[in-house]
């Protein structure tokens, strides 16, 4: 996985002051939050239902060696093909073989995150076979070149003239003089296009939100229909997930789909929700003549058992970047992974190294909004801050931070010379501060005073406040 | 060793797992073959008129549009009538199914009816659900020889038949109805599950139907 996430500083810069990604992610802000809300108070059973999907997934999780046996072995026995991959270059090539050997030269795909994860895209085109992303989201983004700033709505980071502007550069065999001010003109544009190319298309290549034991099915969640014309229309599906996308039963899989949607949209449910078991049958009238399934390991089965192994419990609804106060100011982009928000912080560093990703943990303020806000109750904030110490522990953290952290530690350390430290920081921060109420600067702390002021103590410490307070009690 | 046989021996090693250990295997089956439901909101579970007017409602709610017939045989009278209300062609596309070709299409006759798989050009097609779930308007579809999936995502309306006995409450009781069908651990092909028409908000958050899918969804419910 190619990252950038080393220059997230530089990159969250650039974002802040990007008027069209400031614009658009205002829409992150009102409306992803608010829909959520509003679906997940209409369900009581909501709480509930979080924790029955958490138990689930722990207890798939723990027996996901058998899990995978058994779904194996119902794939086969409807039909279809089962293919290992253990690294993303062993996925891409498994993909390109199928491509080669079925002689495609074009390929629809559904959403993937999976997809994006292993870069698959360059891969087929490097080969001479064109892929062609159905989703609308993802379908610009790849006219832009660009990786998804968003789990489930990957071009959130644009406005609608960026689109307007992208089509008008692509689409040039259509009338220079038409109207795409709106977004209802510009999906019209999409739709009539991608529906040429549905219907010419060689290979589907789709993800999966879950992989079913108990029936060998996969299933997708889509709300566009564009996932199920890649699946449908030609003649080769190629399902491409994750191990920990195993799930034992039907029921299972309903009750996290009760939490899925209305935790990312705030859709009581998606539009389309569909299960696909193996190809074509004698006699039907439509769907693949061959059906493939690629498992991707990718690193994943050695988070099992570790620190991280909670974060295999992700549904990639996208509700923790939604809320992250973080996310929402820098956009998806700035992470410099496909992966973003609060789960690219945790699992970013997971697939591509402490080393390269150190940064991703740290650009949080451990609100805890996104754990509070997770469908698999993830505890991200705790996950993030073991990557912080692991990087610490390797000496990855920068001089300052370390030098900074062994002073705190020995000031902590020692309870007398802490007392008096902030008596006299808190006494004098006072003594200036108390005509204003606030610093506009303050020596050494101009990564915060160059954004804020900094709010000026009222003149006691903590410790001189419980004593009085206990004296009055 | 194959990729298959190295992730498994990793995931078994990063569980502290072995292959052999008959106690986990006997937990996977058991799970496996009782397939344990799990919390079932109390939304759904409703007597069948109110349960059948939640449907609806929830239906309607995600901008499909709903109507009632009280036999099988007011079915094509019934799709004439929403056909000419919406201004739409009076023609469809539907599957060589029993249950909706054996209906008296003879009472419309203005009405030009093709069978068979979709190739994008019907503006509206009919298929008839196995299932509906009243907690969230869904419908419930299986492809099969006389079930082509192509008519339920290349129209631009697309009218589905459900029979109000066969609307239950939650998914769990459509998966029952699967199973009675196709056996325990199996399923046909395709199981869609359709919750309204197709959208996107891909484009500045604004909620716009009719992305790839059909722009309209039109449930009769029969009985």
């Amino acid at each position: 996985m190619e990252i950038t996430s080393p220059q997230f500083k530089q990159n969250s810069r650039r974002a802040m002051q990007d008027p069209n990604l400031q614009k658009a992610m205002g829409y992150v802000r009102t409306g992803f939050i608010e829909r959520r809300r509003i679906a997940v108070e209409g369900l009581p059973e909501f709480d509930r239902l979080r924790d029955s999907a958490r138990d689930i997934k722990n207890h798939t999780l723990a027996h996901l060696d058998l899990y995978l046996e058994a779904y194996e072995t119902k794939v086969r026995g409807a039909g279809g093909e089962v293919h290992y991959a253990e690294t993303a270059a062993d996925a891409r090539d498994l993909i390109l073989g199928i491509c080669q050997r079925t002689g495609a030269r074009t390929v629809t795909k559904g959403k993937s995150m999976v997809s994006e994860e292993i870069e698959l895209n360059d891969h087929l085109e490097a080969n001479g076979i064109q892929p062609i992303e159905t989703d609308l989201g993802e379908y610009i983004i790849q006219l832009r070149g660009e990786p998804p700033s968003h789990l489930i709505a990957p071009a959130v980071h644009l406005t609608k003239e960026q689109v307007e502007a992208d089509f008008r550069r692509v689409h040039t065999h259509l009338p220079a003089d038409r109207d795409l001010s709106e977004p209802t003109t510009l999906l019209a544009e999409a739709r009539a296009i991608l529906r040429e190319r549905f219907l010419a298309s060689d290979v589907g290549i789709t993800g999966a939100n879950f992989l079913i034991a108990e029936t060998g099915t996969s299933v997708i969640v889509t709300n566009e229909g564009n996932g199920d014309l890649s699946q449908l229309l030609p003649k080769v599906h190629i399902v491409l997930a994750t191990i920990e996308k195993i799930t034992p039963t039907l029921e299972d899989v309903s009750q996290i789909l009760r939490v899925l949607a209305r935790s990312g949209t705030g859709q009581d449910l998606s539009v389309y929700t569909t299960f696909s078991t193996g190809p074509r049958r004698p006699g039907d009238p439509d769907g693949p003549e061959e059906y493939h399934v690629v498992i991707l390991d990718n690193g994943r089965s050695s988070m099992l058992g570790s620190d991280f192994q909670d974060m295999l419990r992700c549904i990639r609804c996208g509700a923790c970047m939604n809320h992250c106060p973080v996310y929402q100011e820098v956009g998806g982009h700035s992470y410099g992974s496909v992966y973003a928000g609060p789960m690219g912080a945790v699992l970013t560093p997971s697939l591509a190294g402490i080393d390269k990703a150190g940064h991703l943990p740290n650009a949080s303020t451990f609100c805890g909004r996104c754990e509070s806000v997770c469908p698999m109750h993830i505890p991200l904030p705790k996950m993030m801050r073991h990557w912080r110490e692991r990087e610490f522990e390797r000496h990855l953290s920068p001089k300052t931070v370390r030098w900074g952290l062994g002073v705190w530690a020995f000031v902590a350390r020692h309870p007398r010379l802490y007392r008096l430290a902030t008596k006299l920081a808190i006494g004098t921060l006072y003594k200036f501060g108390k005509l204003k109420g606030r610093f506009r600067r303050v020596p050494f702390a101009g990564g915060w005073t160059r954004h804020r002021d900094l709010p000026a103590p009222q003149g006691k410490t903590f410790h001189e406040l419980l004593a009085e307070r206990k004296r009055a009690a | 060793m194959s990729a298959r046989d190295a992730i498994l021996s990793r995931i078994r090693t990063s569980l502290g797992a072995t292959a052999g250990d008959a106690g986990r295997r006997a937990i996977v089956i058991s799970r496996l073959d009782n397939a344990p439901r799990g919390v079932i909101p109390a939304r759904g579970q409703l007597p069948t008129e109110e349960r059948i007017a939640l449907f609806s409602a929830m239906a309607e709610k995600v901008s499909a549009s709903v109507s009632r017939v009280a036999t099988d045989d007011a079915l094509p009278e019934a799709v004439a009538t929403f056909l000419r209300d919406t201004n739409l062609p009076a023609a469809i596309r539907m599957g060589n199914d029993p249950r909706l070709r054996g209906l008296p299409w003879y009472r419309v006759p203005q009405l030009a009816i093709a069978f068979g798989p979709s190739d994008g050009s019907d503006m509206v097609t009919l298929s008839h659900a196995v299932a509906g779930v009243a907690e969230t308007g869904t419908l419930v579809l299986t492809s099969g020889p006389d079930n082509p999936s192509t008519l339920n995502f290349l129209p631009d309306t697309h009218i589905v038949a459900v029979r109000a006995a066969e609307i239950a409450g939650d998914y769990e009781s459509a998966w029952g109805v699967i199973r009675a069908r196709y056996g325990k651990g199996e399923m046909p092909r395709t199981v869609n599950l359709i919750t309204g028409p197709s959208r996107s908000a891909d484009i500045e958050q604004t909620l716009l139907l009719g992305a790839h899918g059909p722009r309209r969804v039109h449930i009769v419910i029969v009985g």
